[in-house]
């Protein structure tokens, strides 16, 4: 690459990007120190400003806190009415989000962008509402404090020693197009606090000891105009690339930070991201999963996800690495994406594990080799509030009893044994008695087992007896080892069994989802797909499923299995958004938590196809990070089942409008040489009649007009039966049914096929007893005029047709048999098809008689089928539904 | 369907009604293809023949002309078949004979019900035409002529409509009053054809127009006393979707 000029795809993506962003709102931050340094008032200055220069402009929410100054700026200026919401018998007002989107100003502002909304508003967070109004096109102004940024917070806390609960996530300042710093010397605004500007008096005194100390202010202060520096130098950045000015075009490092459970993990997370911010650094969190994670406690896993979620939110690429040893795994991952820098937190465990063992930040440092590993202090601030302790798995007395009642039985044992053996045996007995009982039970429970062991044999079996006190001391040394074999076996066999519980565990993950992919990859047909994946993921997470696809219009509508979630208008809402946002939302997540049920996008290549809803009777269900993220798969792994579904239906649907275009051209080859051999057959004859009639004699010229009436009449039937057929695919078709004496169209259809076939000895077999029947009598007649053409066409002239009928549950059944040489088996369905001719020998037909035949019977409701007769020849039979109440005629009694 | 040599064997019958000066026959009638051919074969049966193209000039020459009969096509491109007739119908009771397209039943019906003496469906032969035009000729002449013939007799079938007795091959045959009363109502309009609407006004009176299948049930029952094979009528003919009609011969 010559020097200077940017790498292309750098500038594609720079395109794309801008191209992004030119659809969007702009975003312009007022960022301050602390309250009071007249952020709210900056801004509304600012909008007065724009107000003036005539831009369309909204006041969507902003808090004065009583003070005059500011109140005095919004006069002239429109502001929207906020949205009342009801919580905990309290009337509280919030930002009211959809109003501004239906309002659609060109610039509105929105105060504090950390606020929490209350809940049952869509967004948990502000800023969630603010990003929505910037998607739709909106410039919005906000403001903020410093200390609500989500990776300054422990700094935050560390200096003022206030928690800070209400936080953002930096990637929300970082998108930002525009920070301005509202600075005031920490002077001048405990003054201003003073004067009481800053907030209502009474309540200014407990602010000012708890938070407005001199120092904290002048740490505030240094760190947002530290944080506007960045945003400035951020900007400068861009400025760079865009002008191809390559002077300090930084090499790309990587760190990788390592959490495990721990509260402290948060900590290691915020400080990898100033890290990486202030390197310049992409930047990975990393969990390593190992077998010990299967019992860790539910608040330690959500804990986890939590970690990892908030990582996400800082910009950090999210890993879950699983491997027995966690230094193992990350120096691995590290190795493979060429990560420079490993950060990684001093963990707390029980200091004789890490002098025994090392801490993991140990192992790292000896594994590491060129990579630098940076350690994060662990150590508690006192005003962290500590997460919940551990909670344990649920531990009865029972393994403890276990442990006793092992530990007497083989004190038992050894008692038998004791005159025969040496002691070094009776050691043995006791030590499987320890396998045993860490084999089955909890870790104390083996400890415990171990400890007695050592007691019960020293009690027992060494001299002096029945008594602890012990004559040779050389027995120290036996206790001594015995205790530390039975421990460490003790602790093998625990972590053996453990291991085996999370292979279990992932085995049984793995083997849903194969299950769930196998029957997919299996299943044909949207319809199919999601009737599985249904059944599969309410198997396994034994919850309620229901999947919303958009229709043809665009419209969600629910898919799924009986049982499914009753959606109503709210629940559609959530299910939208998810769709249009291509993000999870409702029960259990940031966005629109008061929702029933918790709905996921389903995300294939083409974007989001469709939403996954999941409801739980079970309130706790679907709560645990690995529970999630399996559901996550399984709407992922559906997703792309479903696209395939739909491209298949699209690729059916091109290849039914290629077979529709072959009919189409086999019709017009048929219909055209069906139409021109009689034609030439009459333009022949009618030419010759003229050209040499005078030289013909009477017989030929007889011969010859016979052949022009013939093909006339042909040519007469084939018209007629197009029409018709146009007529039944165009759906003009409607049967008039009325009753009629079944006997009456036979004899109509007779008359008229007699005058074609004079010869032909046709013989009726029809009940006396033959019921009226509901036809459209035109319609039925022509079936029978078609199907005794047909007959008469394909059998020998000397042979006699049949037309029999009869009544048979609840139909009357009509047939037409002849006795000329059948269908071939293969023909039998297909002589129905349009513009099908059989492979009978003499067959002219056009290939229309019998589709139509199956048009006309099928808009009776009837059926036609085709057999052939064990005694030779073809038989035709159709079916006409005898519905609704024959009409009543009163017999005559004048 | 009859064809061209079935209309040739017919001449001679055509030609023993013929009097010195031809019945006029106008043919309104659009299509040149079927004019020429109605003039070839009319002219030659002796009918003196008047062709209008339009409907308005086929109004004009029925005036003018009187005709002893009309052929007229149902779709004429400046005015709709049925309108002809209603305005014929106003001062004149000269039989019509409509030209129509098979498949379109419900027109046939209303030119019928509106006063047509009788169609016939394109494509036709000439043979059939005739018949029909013989068969609408025949009534007029009876019906200014004194009332019908006391014996009506076709085929087998023989009606003493003076005695009220029915005979099939010799046999006396017992009819119910309505069964009666059909046959005669079609006896009266032997060879042409009665829509269903026109029977059951005539049969049952006008508030029974609806109830077809009355006279269904009694042309079946009216076929089973006549009829040798019901399902082959010899005599009562059913015209698909139009109506009946009793064999003039």
């Amino acid at each position: 690459m010559p020097e200077g000029r940017p790498d292309p795809d750098v500038l594609l993506e720079q395109v794309k990007e801008e191209e992004a962003h030119a659809r969007r709102g702009r975003l312009k931050v007022f960022l301050g120190a602390v309250a009071g340094v007249g952020k709210t008032y900056a801004m509304l200055q600012t909008a007065r400003e724009r107000k003036a220069e005539g831009v369309d402009l909204v006041v969507g929410w902003v808090d004065t806190h009583g003070r005059a100054e500011t109140e005095a700026l919004l006069p002239g200026l429109e502001v929207l009415p906020r949205r009342p919401i009801e919580y905990r018998g309290q009337v509280l007002t919030e930002f009211d989000l959809d109003l501004a989107l239906t309002r659609r100003p060109t610039l509105i502002l929105v105060d504090e962008l950390a606020h929490t909304n209350a809940p049952g508003s869509r967004h948990a967070k502000r800023w969630q509402d603010v990003m929505e109004l910037l998607d739709v096109g909106i410039h919005v102004y906000t403001t903020l404090n410093i200390q609500h940024l989500e990776s300054l917070n422990d700094v935050v806390t560390q200096i003022t020693g206030v928690v800070v609960r209400e936080t953002l996530p930096d990637s929300v300042l970082e998108q930002a197009d525009e920070v301005e710093l509202i600075d005031l010397p920490p002077e001048d605004l405990l003054q201003r606090l003073k004067e009481g500007k800053v907030y209502v008096p009474e309540q200014a005194a407990e602010a000012v000891r708890s938070f407005f100390r001199k120092g904290n202010l002048i740490a505030l202060r240094e760190l947002a105009l530290r944080r506007t520096a960045d945003s400035v130098d951020v900007q400068m950045r861009h400025y760079m690339r865009d002008h191809a000015i390559r002077k300090t075009w930084p090499v790309t490092e990587r760190l990788i930070a390592c959490v495990g459970s721990g509260p402290h993990s948060v900590r290691v997370v915020r400080a990898a991201k100033r890290f990486a911010d202030s390197l310049r650094a992409a930047w990975i969190v990393a969990y390593v999963e190992t077998p010990a994670h299967a019992r860790l406690s539910e608040a330690d896993r959500a804990r986890v996800a939590d970690t990892l979620r908030l990582a996400e939110q800082l910009g950090a690429e999210t890993v879950t690495l699983s491997g027995s040893h966690v230094s193992d795994e990350l120096l691995r991952h590290a190795r493979e994406r060429n990560v420079s820098k490993i950060v990684v937190g001093k963990p707390e465990h029980r200091r004789w594990r890490h002098r025994l063992f090392g801490t993991i930040a140990d192992e790292l440092i000896r594994g590491a080799g060129e990579t630098d590993v940076y350690v994060i202090s662990g150590e508690e601030s006192p005003n962290v509030p500590y997460a919940a302790p551990r909670l344990r798995r649920a531990v009865g007395w029972q393994p403890y009893a276990r442990a006793v009642g092992i530990v007497t039985l083989c004190t038992g044992l050894a008692w038998i044994m004791f005159p025969y053996f040496e002691l070094s045996n009776l050691i043995m007995v006791y030590l499987l008695g320890v396998v045993l009982v860490a084999s089955r039970s909890e870790p104390g429970a083996s400890i415990l087992a171990s400890i007695l062991s050592v007691a019960a044999f020293d009690f027992f079996f060494v001299p002096p007896f029945l008594t602890f006190a012990v004559s040779d001391t050389q027995y120290f040394v036996t206790f001594a080892v015995m205790l530390v074999v039975a421990l460490v076996i003790s602790g093998f066999t625990v972590r053996i069994r453990w291991l085996a519980e999370a292979a279990g565990q992932r085995e049984r993950r793995t083997a849903a989802l194969y299950a769930l992919s196998r029957e997919l990859a299996g299943t044909p047909g949207v319809a199919s797909i999601l009737e599985a994946a249904s059944r599969h993921i309410t198997d396994v997470f034994r919850a309620r499923v229901v999947f919303l696809l958009p229709d043809g219009a665009g419209v969600l509508t629910a898919h799924g299995s009986p049982g499914r979630i009753e959606l109503d208008s709210t629940e559609l809402g959530v299910s939208r958004w998810v769709f249009e946002h291509n993000q999870p939302a409702g029960r259990g997540t940031g966005t629109l938590p008061g929702a029933k049920a918790l709905y996921l996008p389903l995300a294939a290549s083409r974007g989001s196809i469709g939403v996954l809803g999941i409801r739980s009777n079970d309130p706790n269900a679907l709560e645990t990070p690995e529970q999630l993220h399996q559901l996550e798969t399984f709407a992922n792994q559906t997703a792309l089942a479903i696209e395939r579904g739909l491209l298949a239906e699209e690729a059916h649907a091109a290849q039914v409008r290629v077979e529709t275009e072959r009919l189409r051209s086999s019709l017009l080859s048929s219909v055209s040489h069906d139409l021109r051999t009689p034609l030439a057959a009459i333009t022949g004859a009618s030419s010759s009649l003229l050209e040499t009639g005078d030289r013909l004699d009477t017989g030929t010229r007889r011969e010859l007009l016979e052949t022009i009436g013939d093909e006339a009449n042909r040519l007469s039937r084939l018209v007629h039966n197009l029409l018709e057929m146009s007529r039944l695919e165009s759906g003009a078709l409607k049967a008039h049914m009325e009753w009629y004496p079944l006997e009456e169209i036979i004899g109509a259809a007779l008359a008229r096929v007699g005058k074609a076939h004079k010869d032909r000895q046709i013989l009726t077999r029809l009940p006396d007893d033959l019921p009226m029947v509901p036809v459209d009598d035109v319609l039925i007649e022509q079936v029978l005029v078609n199907l005794l053409d047909n007959a008469a066409k394909y059998s020998p002239s000397h042979t006699s047709i049949e037309v029999a009928a009869r009544r048979e549950d609840g139909a009357i059944i009509v047939e037409v048999a002849d006795r000329g040489s059948g269908l071939h088996a293969e023909d039998l369905e297909r002589v129905f098809e349009k513009f099908y001719r059989g492979k009978r020998p003499y067959g002219r037909g056009a290939g229309l008689g019998l589709a139509i035949c199956r048009g006309f019977i099928e808009a009776h409701g009837g059926r036609i089928w085709a057999a052939n007769r064990p005694e030779g020849g073809a038989v035709f039979r159709f079916t006409l539904p005898l519905t609704g109440t024959p009409p009543d005629v009163r017999s005559e009694d004048d | 369907m009859t064809n061209v040599p079935d209309a040739a064997s017919n001449t001679t019958h055509a030609g023993e009604a013929r009097t010195e000066v031809g019945p006029m026959v106008i043919v309104i009638e659009d299509e040149p293809q079927i004019r020429r051919f109605l003039r070839a074969s009319l002219t030659t049966q002796g009918f003196r023949l008047v062709e209008a193209v339009t409907g308005e000039d086929g109004l004009v020459q029925a005036a003018t002309r009187q005709p002893d009969i009309v052929i007229l096509d149902l779709g004429l491109p400046d005015m709709d078949g049925l309108e002809v007739i209603r305005r014929l119908r106003e001062w004149t009771a000269v039989p019509i004979v409509v030209l129509s397209a098979r498949g379109q039943e419900r027109d046939k019906i209303a030119a019928l019900d509106a006063g047509a003496d009788d169609y016939v469906s394109k494509p036709f032969g000439v043979g059939e035409l005739l018949a029909r035009m013989r068969v609408a000729l025949r009534h007029t002449t009876v019906g200014t002529k004194d009332a019908a013939e006391p014996v009506f007799s076709v085929g087998d079938l023989s009606v003493d409509l003076v005695r009220r007795h029915v005979q099939v091959a010799g046999q006396q045959v017992h009819l119910t009053p309505i069964e009666y009363r059909l046959l005669t109502t079609l006896i009266r309009h032997a060879g042409k054809v009665m829509t269903h609407n026109q029977l059951l006004t005539e049969v049952w009176g006008p508030n029974q127009a609806d109830q077809a299948h009355y006279l269904r049930v009694y042309t079946a029952q009216l076929r089973r006393k006549l009829e040798v094979d019901p399902a082959r009528p010899r005599y009562l003919l059913t015209e698909p979707g139009v109506g009946y009609r009793l064999a003039a011969e």
